[in-house]
């Protein structure tokens, strides 16, 4: 049974752990028999934590002998992107100027996932901090996409989405700025789940833009994204962002009936630009969700066209400002034979940063320079509230809004990387739940004609996740039936 | 073009970067064309909009009390040691490039 590791979800692994049917041992080398032979044309892991994930395998398998019921993760391969912290194992977050950083501590996401049993399995690879749509921002190596490898599997989780979508790790984290976690989810054919800002800790998170970075899961089935969120949500006072609030069992709210929800259909989501064979997918879906009993409801969101640059304006100030902490001194990289501070910080981080990350950090320093504050990040700022009100005005009339999660499907390696803009436009669904704090989740709903993998955004109310999930879960499932028919 | 080869150095200068004569052409290049197309934002009128600085500024803040006291809801106690320990020095300068036993070690700043 354990050799086919694309059947495995998190009740399946867990479940074959207590029940003795297979060890935690044995599921963690049975996926990394699997990276050794995957993984080399993939490039999803950037570092593995053999030592780590089998100590961590064993106390699982303690447990099942001794006949105790294991924790909701226990035994289960999972993978987190390197942009969370990890005591002990490398954490690069995509950038050689991290090469050599091992922290001293765990992130509470990484934790959480521990404590709940998660054997880790490595660290994904992903867009040098998290900077970038298709993962050929990583320092390291880009990502192939699974399903082709000419194609591009998304970014800036790209890793996390290529290794659930080729059976590396049962589940993984990854980090969502403008899309990060969705849209590759989409483009590899996996679940990708973002939570309201707030639902998950950031402590432990390497920063790209506070006030927009979420981390969240990616996984086989919508249940597998519940349980995970159930996992590393709630309040942590390392992270003073992180919601004193409730979580809810999400596993429990997936199995609800949808009949009767109201769902917003916003035009701004299916105008120019949209590919002709995503938006046949994303409406077809729509309308499996109207025959499960789903109210469509036209809503409009004015400001859609407005969400690229207040997204590209306020990421990359924060970014500016987040990234001013490399400097070669306490733990990043140090150019050698410098002769003053200043041109230790200077080379050091010439040295060590990306193209993209330099961009960004140029962008964002100009928007927040003398002179250009006003006009750029407090208008972006202006324009955010504008966005949010969108969609509060939208959430007025309906429980949920249903949209395409990206205008294509996987392109190209290659086909955007000169074009800095176009890339941007990658997110264009996407980054509006960043900035807005909504809750949003990537769930497959169908492929092209080249067999590339399309996805539905379901969009949620502030801390509405699970009524999100119920509709994700509804749709998944009567997929699932009708391809069974 | 917004961005002129001066704004250009000055910016790197302010972002503690060299950038090669290479990568200064490129920059000025994609600056100034990311710049064109957020100008879009200039269509809206934005003069009586709040900026929105953070999502929490939506959830959890006490609207009836004024400046820090808004976010009540993120206080904690101002304590040594109250979230977690310090960490023991030599863990501290593990991950240093440069360190003594007791420093971080970096070239001269002061000159005599």
């Amino acid at each position: 049974m354990m050799t086919d590791l694309a059947l495995l979800t998190i009740d399946r692994a867990r479940s074959a752990v207590e029940e003795r049917k297979t060890t935690a041992v044995a599921l963690a080398e049975a996926h990394y028999t699997r990276i050794e032979k995957e993984d080399g044309q993939i490039g999803a892991f950037l570092t593995l934590s053999k030592e780590r994930a089998l100590e961590q395998a064993s106390r699982i398998d303690r447990i099942a002998e001794q006949g105790n019921p294991l924790p909701p993760l226990g035994g289960v391969p999972v993978g987190i992107k390197d942009v969370m912290s990890t005591r002990g194992v490398r954490t690069t977050a995509g950038s050689k100027i991290l090469d050599k950083y091992v922290p001293l501590y765990d992130s509470t996401a990484v934790a959480r996932m521990e404590a709940a049993g998660a054997v880790i399995l490595g660290k994904m690879n992903c867009d040098e901090f998290a900077m970038g749509s298709s993962n050929e921002n990583s320092g390291y190596r880009p990502v192939r996409n699974p399903r082709d490898l000419s194609r591009v599997p998304g970014g800036s989780s790209g890793g996390s989405a290529a290794a659930v979508a080729a059976d590396m790790a049962v589940v993984t984290l990854g980090s969502d700025t403008g899309g990060s976690i969705r849209q590759p989810a989409s483009f590899c054919g996996v679940v990708g789940l973002m939570a309201t800002y707030g639902r998950v800790s950031r402590y432990g998170l390497i920063a790209f833009a506070s006030s927009l970075d979420h981390i969240g899961p990616l996984a086989k089935t919508v249940k597998d994204a519940a349980i995970v969120l159930g996992t590393i949500a709630g309040r942590d006072p390392m992270d003073s962002t992180s919601a004193d609030l409730p979580v809810p069992d999400y596993v429990a709210e997936i199995g609800k009936s949808v009949r009767g929800l109201k769902l917003g259909v916003p035009k701004e989501y299916f105008g120019d630009g949209l590919d002709g064979e995503v938006r046949h997918a994303v409406e077809s879906a729509i309308d499996k969700l109207k025959e499960l009993g789903c109210e469509l409801v036209p809503v409009s969101l004015p400001h859609t066209p407005y969400a690229i640059p207040t997204y590209y304006l306020i990421a990359t100030a924060e970014a500016s400002s987040n990234l001013a902490r490399y400097d070669g001194v306490r733990y990043s990289h140090r150019a050698r034979g410098v002769k003053t501070l200043s041109e230790m910080y200077r080379r050091s981080r010439d040295e060590g940063f990306g193209a993209e990350v330099k961009r960004r950090i140029m962008l964002g320093t100009y928007a927040l320079s003398a002179g250009y504050y006003d006009a750029y990040y407090l208008k972006a700022q202006k324009v955010r509230a504008l966005l949010a009100r969108d969609f509060d005005k939208a959430f007025e009339k309906v429980d949920a809004i249903v949209t395409p999660t990206s205008p294509t499907a996987a392109f190209r390696l290659g086909e955007k990387s000169n074009d800095p803009l176009a890339m941007y436009l990658a997110d264009i669904y996407t980054v509006t739940a960043d900035l807005a704090g909504i809750p949003g989740i990537s769930v497959p709903c169908g492929e092209t004609n080249q067999k590339l993998p399309i996805g539905l955004q379901i969009l949620g109310k502030h801390f509405e996740e699970a009524t999100m999930l119920r509709l994700a879960h509804a749709y998944e499932q009567s997929r699932i039936q009708s391809a069974r028919v | 073009m917004k961005v002129t080869e001066q704004d250009v150095a000055y910016v790197a200068e302010l972002a503690n970067l060299d950038l090669t004569h290479e990568e200064r052409a490129g920059m000025l290049r994609d600056l100034n064309s990311i710049l064109d197309y957020i100008d879009r934002l200039n269509e809206l009128d934005t003069s009586d909009v709040a900026p929105m600085a953070q999502v929490s500024d939506r959830y959890g803040v006490d609207e009836a009390k004024q400046g820090s006291e808004r976010f009540a809801y993120a206080v904690r106690e101002d304590v040594l040691e109250g979230l977690r320990k310090s960490l023991p020095h030599q863990e501290a300068l593990r991950n240093a490039p440069d360190a003594d036993e007791h420093f971080f070690r970096v070239p001269k700043v002061i000159e005599r």
